[in-house]
């Protein structure tokens, strides 16, 4: 790998970092009664309201249709994503700094996986909510409905249209996700190291890949 | 999602069409077509609403003490207040309702609840004022009330909480032992003699709302029900278990033969009723000793019930009597009994077991048919007298319309936001005006300019004379209106009474004329009589007053010209103030606490010298044996000598009307 790539490398390490500024998705809530809509935030490491109050708003209103409250500290994923991260951001400062295309191919699998069992985790976690009621202390009941939030996009749940979409920190790690892609994409072949070397430029240890 | 349809999120700032302004603009000096009566909620009152422009015409006062006019403070409408709890200053008023001739309005009372302590008061429709007010013995809750029967012979107040009756000392957890409703039938036909006729004693559930047959269901009340789980506690949720509570179908005339024919017990029940003698101008209290209590058990057929789905809350009888629609807060239909189909059930005794000795009719046996994903949150109905009825959604917060007796679905528009009753000028009677609607939102966030935390609840007016519901208006209210009744103003306009007799003026104070004005003690009350007039009262000056005193000034405004009122109010005072109407006589207590002048003043700008209508009491210390004085000042002398120079004012009568 060149340089470049290896600069881009520690970029990639850095952007799961931003999970801790920014969202990894939200979702928001709007209904005739609340045309200032109430919205969710879920970060790696907990779930909060849009606007102060918002996720007790929420939970408020959920207990008529018998939905468990969010409750952060009940959530062990929120333990362990940043962990996770963290550890995705070690993973991709170590193929910089060791210059393996091999680890860049390990990290980029991990990180595949991880993300699919994320996501399929979160859509768990809303089938559950949604699903999952407590019929004996639900007050609107109606048959047959259920109130699954969507993972992507917008849904009707009675008087609320909840709509769901990747927050900041889930752009960043696509990001760092497309840019190791990229890496593992530009330094892939032989053929390309030597129009690398035949340009004249410089011996680039991360490109002697064997023939 | 499939289950419930009809609830899309409405464009939260929907534009009003094209035309609208034009459809509710009245233009300065125009009368409006309809007179719309808002119960206050909370506020305790009612208020008057000219439609279609939203214009509020006034506050009526009724449970709610009303400093600005000095309502339940001054000594003639106090005992409107009183009660076995003593004084009650204030209450929830819910359910405005207008007297009926034939099951139409008919103008002459509106009636209207409260439903903390539970009463029912009587408004002149002439004065706006009200008249009477009655106490509901065995009762906590009055909220299903004061509706009426096609004639007004009775209206009624049912109780939303049940508690013991006798109400006694026993566990709550004693509930489904001890805890009973009562349904009350009130004579109210003649004014000032409102009774309780009976009361039906009935399981310990919770009595919503109600409405009276007409037509084929003539001679029948419908009362709804919830909690018929008979919860004590957390009932959001416990008393939200049953797929289906019950619509109780009261035969009204049976209970009445019933009664006459003594299977009704005298049952020992102390209630006030109260009266304001419209010659004196000067309420009454009197306080009765017992009611006729009727049991189910004793007069059989007299209720029976109706499962209803769930938690039903409205029950509204289609104009023509037919349809008894049943408004299930958390019902997934709106379900709609027949009239006819109930009778037959009752003569097939089409029963589902009994509770307590009363019959329970079959669903299927009496349904006429449901409407199919209304919405969510059906709460109340009203009819355009056109075949269409329309319906609040509370949770999905629109207005739906459904035609009648194919139960389709015609028309929804979204209100802004949450939306209780829904009024139709005559919705509810036989003969419907139905050119607007009236929906009245709880909740109103970015509608208005925002006001701090208390914002204001909303009123929305719709144009329903074509196909589609048309919003045309929407307006603040005052207090949390709840229900609403409205009729054509060519109905009240010209019958106001416009100033009250001061010839016929029996007040005890009445002051005539300046001649007649006075200060006079006995003991340590000081009475002073006082009249007004543009612009001055006379005395003006009084002297002899002692601390500790309570000093009662009658004062009469002596104008017998319409809307020349006078008020009065004196420094420090503790009450409120008085607004007299013309040729009225009201009396303000004052107890001074410390020597000095206290300047007193007219308050409703009356004349180009208002700013002068003024005048002094002086208060010495206790035992100061000032001699007592009212002053004649000279010009008020000099009004005097030119007053005597003319005519003595005719005897008027009340106004156009022709009054009592």
């Amino acid at each position: 790998m060149n340089r470049r790539a290896r600069l881009l490398m520690g970029i990639a390490a850095i952007l799961p970092a931003a999970a801790a500024l920014w969202p990894l998705w939200e979702v928001r809530l709007l209904a005739p009664q609340y045309p200032e809509g109430l919205g969710m935030r879920i970060f790696a490491h907990t779930v909060t309201g849009l606007k102060p109050n918002d996720l007790g708003s929420i939970n408020g209103l959920n207990h008529y249709i018998g939905m468990m409250p969010i409750e952060p500290g009940a959530i062990p994923e929120l333990r362990y994503m940043p962990w996770l991260l963290a550890a995705l951001g070690v993973g991709a400062l170590l193929v910089a700094v060791l210059n393996s295309r091999r680890l860049l191919g390990v990290w980029i699998g991990t990180f595949a996986l991880l993300g699919a069992v994320g996501l399929w985790d979160f859509w768990r976690w809303e089938y559950d909510y949604g699903h999952n009621l407590d019929m004996e202390n639900a007050i609107i009941i109606i048959p047959g409905m259920s109130y699954q939030p969507p993972l992507i996009g917008s849904k009707q749940l009675l008087n609320f249209t909840a709509t769901a979409w990747p927050g900041g920190a889930a752009i960043a790690l696509g990001l760092a996700f497309v840019i190791a892609v990229l890496v593992w994409w530009t330094s892939r072949t032989p053929r390309a190291a030597v129009a690398v070397r035949a340009t004249g430029s410089a011996p680039d240890r991360g490109a002697q890949v064997p023939v | 999602m499939g289950a419930v349809a009809g609830c899309s999120t409405p464009a939260p700032k929907e534009m009003v069409s094209g035309d609208a302004a034009k459809a509710v603009y009245v233009a300065p000096g125009q009368y409006d077509e309809f007179y719309a009566f808002l119960s206050g909620g909370f506020s305790g009152q009612v208020t008057v609403y000219a439609l279609p422009s939203g214009r509020l015409l006034k506050t009526i006062p009724v449970f709610s003490q009303f400093p600005e006019n000095g309502y339940g403070y001054n000594e003639e409408t106090k005992p409107m207040l009183e009660t076995t709890f003593g004084t009650v200053p204030w209450d929830d008023t819910h359910h405005a309702e207008l007297s009926q001739t034939n099951a139409v309005p008919d103008g002459r009372w509106l009636f209207i609840n409260g439903n903390n302590t539970p009463r029912v008061a009587r408004i002149d429709l002439t004065r706006f004022e009200t008249e009477e007010i009655l106490q509901i013995p065995n009762a906590a809750g009055g909220h299903a009330s004061p509706f009426t029967t096609a004639n007004s012979e009775y209206i009624v107040s049912a109780t939303r909480f049940s508690v013991p009756i006798p109400n006694a000392d026993v566990p709550i957890e004693s509930y489904k032992e001890h805890f009973k409703g009562t349904l009350s039938f009130i004579k109210a036909d003649v004014p000032g003699k409102m009774d309780i006729a009976f009361q039906l004693l009935m399981p310990g559930y919770n009595y919503d709302l109600g409405h009276a047959g007409k037509g084929p269901s003539d001679g029948w009340f419908f009362f709804t029900t919830y909690n018929t789980e008979q919860a004590y506690t957390k009932l959001e949720l416990n008393a939200s278990k049953n797929d289906k509570d019950y619509i109780a179908a009261v035969n009204w005339k049976l209970a009445e033969r019933c009664v006459k024919d003594g299977k009704a017990k005298a049952f020992p029940s102390r209630y006030a009723h109260n009266y304001m003698d419209p010659d004196s101008r000067q309420a009454m209290v009197e306080f009765k000793t017992s009611v006729q209590m009727l049991e189910p058990a004793a007069c059989p057929g007299v209720v029976y019930l109706l499962p209803t789905p769930k938690s039903p809350h409205g029950v509204d009888i289609d104009p023509s009597g037919e349809y008894i629609v049943g408004g299930g807060k958390l019902a997934t239909v709106i379900p709609v009994h027949s009239a006819t189909k109930i009778k037959a059930a009752i003569a097939a005794k089409a029963f589902d077991g009994d509770i307590g000795g009363i019959p329970v009719l079959k669903y299927e046996a009496t349904i006429a048919g449901e409407v199919q994903k209304p919405g969510l949150g059906p709460l109340h109905t009203e009819f355009d007298g056109k075949g269409n009825a329309y319906t609040t959604m509370f949770i999905s917060s629109e207005v739906v319309k459904w035609k009648l007796g194919t139960w389709e679905v015609l028309d929804r528009a979204p209100t802004y936001y949450s939306p209780g009753h829904l009024m139709i000028p005559g919705g509810d009677s036989k003969q419907p005006w139905g050119k607007y609607l009236l929906a009245m939102n709880k909740i109103t966030k970015d509608r208005y300019l925002p006001t701090g935390g208390e914002l204001a609840q909303s009123a929305q007016l719709y144009d329903i004379s074509g196909d589609k519901m048309k919003l045309i208006l929407d307006f603040p209210t005052q207090g949390e209106p709840h229900y609403a009744q409205a009729l054509p103003a060519s109905i009240l306009k010209d019958k106001q009474v416009k100033f009250f007799s001061l010839a016929n003026n029996k007040s005890p104070w009445v002051t005539r004329s300046e001649a007649e004005g006075g200060i006079t003690r006995k003991g340590k009350a000081v009475h002073i009589k006082m009249m007004a007039i543009r612009s001055h009262f006379a005395p003006d000056n009084l002297e002899g007053v002692e601390v500790g005193d309570s000093v009662f000034f009658h004062v009469t405004n002596v104008e017998q010209d319409w809307d020349i009122l006078h008020g009065f109010a004196v420094l420090g005072m503790n009450t409120a103030e008085l607004i007299m109407q013309p040729g009225e006589t009201r009396t303000l207590v004052w107890i001074p606490q410390a020597p000095g002048v206290y300047p007193f003043y007219c308050t409703d700008f009356c004349s180009a010298l208002h700013q002068e209508m003024q005048g002094y009491v002086r208060v010495s210390a206790k035992g100061a044996n000032v001699p007592l004085k009212a002053n004649i000042s000279a010009k008020a002398a000099t009004q005097l000598s030119r007053m005597n120079a003319v005519p003595k004012p005719m005897d008027h009568q009340h106004g156009a009307a022709g009054g009592k």
